[in-house]
């Protein structure tokens, strides 16, 4: 039953962004929020929309999963709205009681949760392109720079690499110990909220135990095979750009151009 | 109280591309009172089939009945169903998590809902049962050894007082000495207790000394059953699905091939000795 959850969103599929480097999209991503918060006006954010959307048709990623990441957070949509419609000030629109909507904060509520929506649908849209291994190989390697700084980027990156591998080993663990505590007679399912609390710990404390049991063999393992950190390793998949990279960092740099001059005009 | 399987049939993640089929029209029954083992390959549905007898699997198809509950039934007391049938998983000494080692034991008494007086009792006996000293009770159980570890787990099902006792490779990673120690606790229990044992194993040798049928799985299916006897003089059977007889099986078949008039259908050490001995023309002592 727990095994069935999904490790991540990765939706394996075979398209221009799955190809992609993963560090080409990190780093386009983290441009693509700046840009977002700084864009004005219709056409700016109209360029945006028209950029992620052809992202996420270019993906083959099926919409319904978008659309499942967008969820979560219709709650603050909504409340985003309504905060800007009726806090800003400016042309009356209507009046309810003592809160009265405005022209100018219906325009930026609409604006502000375009923000938002294109802000999850794009970084979901990395999640669901790029395996959690090859997020994690793309993040080491831009952060290698840092190194000198004092930023362990290979630490890092290894210790999220073995987060995500353990986890499906974690939960069948889980359920081990879940079927052991039932067959003596333990139930997680009833009772109020202390009591549900309080039925984990039979589940908790040897979960905790043999977490701390497999760290312990998987270092010794791991020095027995002569590992030790990040200076002068190889990899056995080595990150390359390739065309797919610069053309879509040459279209994406077209839409934010497009989008910054639509903002901000020709200054200069 | 008997345990009745029906044409059962067990399916993981049915309906999905991951679906795997453990169970395959499995039928048997175990009688009150019998010491059984299912022996099979690794992956032949021994442990999905165990997880049957206590309700914690519940059928793709067919129906399981212990002591006439019928545990496919859509409402039925489960607890019930857990305090007669005790199941102990492979290594059982990772789901030890209290301060004590009384209360690791008592925590199956007290989820039946056992009153305090009663459950001391049944502490005390389940330790004595497992041949620890009551010295162990105050103890964390985190300080003591594997074996001990294990035994203390197996006294936290004998003190749920079940009637059927289901173990899941009991010996595996214990020394050879702990390993006949638990064994003939576990015998005990079958011979005093008038416990019915049903005995997962991956070792002929103890499935040959101690039950008195075996049940052979393969793929999801009842291979055969039968007597240590009968099931080990199939040894051609065995082998094709990577299973062995015992070595003194193996031992005193070599011997007859050497040409040696020697019986065949020896299961333990003891047996075997007292054969040769006879061919020797000495008596065993």
């Amino acid at each position: 039953m727990i095994r069935n959850i999904a490790l991540g969103q990765y939706y394996p599929a075979d398209s221009p962004l799955h190809r992609m480097d993963p560090r080409t999209k990190i780093l386009i991503i983290t441009v693509f929020i700046i840009i977002l918060f700084i864009t004005r006006g219709f056409l700016g954010y109209a360029l945006l929309a028209a950029l992620s959307v052809s992202s996420i048709v270019a993906s083959r990623v099926p919409v319904k999963l978008i659309y499942r990441s967008l969820r979560p957070i219709v709650f603050i949509l909504v409340f985003t709205a309504l905060l800007h419609l009726f806090m800003t000030k400016g042309e009356v629109l209507f009046k309810i009681g003592p809160l009265t909507a405005t022209w100018e904060g219906a325009r930026q509520g609409a604006f502000m949760v375009t923000r938002l929506v294109l802000l999850i649908m794009t970084t979901s849209l990395l999640t669901l392109t790029t395996s959690p291994i090859a997020l994690t190989d793309g993040l080491e390697l831009l952060l290698k720079p840092f190194a000198r700084l004092g930023v362990p980027a290979h630490e890092l990156a290894m210790m999220m690499t073995i987060a995500l591998r353990f986890i499906p080993t974690l939960l069948e663990e889980a359920e081990k110990i879940m079927k052991a505590q039932m067959a003596r007679g333990a139930d997680f399912q009833s009772g109020n909220v202390i009591g549900r609390a309080k039925s984990l710990v039979p589940l908790l404390v040897p979960l905790f135990v043999s977490a701390f049991r497999r760290a312990d063999e998987l270092a010794m393992a791991m020095e027995a095979r002569c590992y030790r950190g990040g200076e002068k390793r190889t990899r056995m998949k080595e990150l390359t750009f390739t065309a797919v990279d610069w053309i879509a960092t040459a279209v994406f740099a077209a839409f934010v151009l497009g989008s910054l001059v639509a903002s901000f005009g020709f200054r200069g | 109280m008997s345990i009745i399987v029906e044409n059962v049939s067990y399916t993981y993640m049915p309906g999905t591309t991951f679906a795997v089929s453990a169970l395959d029209n499995v039928s048997l029954t175990i009688q009150d009172g019998e010491f059984v083992g299912i022996i099979g390959p690794t992956g032949s549905g021994k442990s999905t089939l165990v997880q049957h007898l206590n309700g914690l699997l519940r059928p793709t198809s067919g129906r399981v009945i212990v002591d006439g509950i019928d545990l496919s039934a859509k409402r039925v007391d489960l607890k019930k169903v857990r305090r007669h049938v005790g199941v102990i998983f492979q290594y059982p000494e990772h789901q030890l998590f209290e301060e004590t080692v009384y209360k690791d034991i008592a925590f199956g008494p007290k989820n039946l809902g056992v009153g305090d007086d009663e459950i001391e009792r049944r502490v005390y006996e389940a330790i004595a049962q497992v041949g620890l000293g009551k010295e162990v009770l105050g103890r964390s159980p985190f300080e003591l050894s594997g074996g001990q570890m294990r035994r203390v787990a197996i006294a936290g099902v004998l003190a749920m007082k079940p009637t059927t006792l289901v173990l899941d490779e009991p010996a595996a990673g214990l020394d050879p000495q702990g390993r006949d120690e638990i064994l003939s606790h576990i015998r005990d229990l079958h011979k005093q207790g008038n416990l019915t044992v049903i005995l997962v194993s991956h070792s002929m040798e103890d499935v040959a000394r101690l039950v008195s049928r075996v049940i052979v799985m393969d793929k999801g299916r009842v291979f055969f059953e039968g007597t240590p006897r009968e099931v080990f003089r199939k040894k051609d059977d065995l082998k094709r699905i990577g299973l062995d007889v015992p070595q003194v099986v193996q031992l005193v078949q070599k011997l007859k091939d050497k040409g040696i008039d020697i019986r065949t259908d020896v299961l333990t050490i003891d047996e075997a000795k007292s054969e040769i001995l006879r061919i020797l023309g000495r008596s065993a002592q």
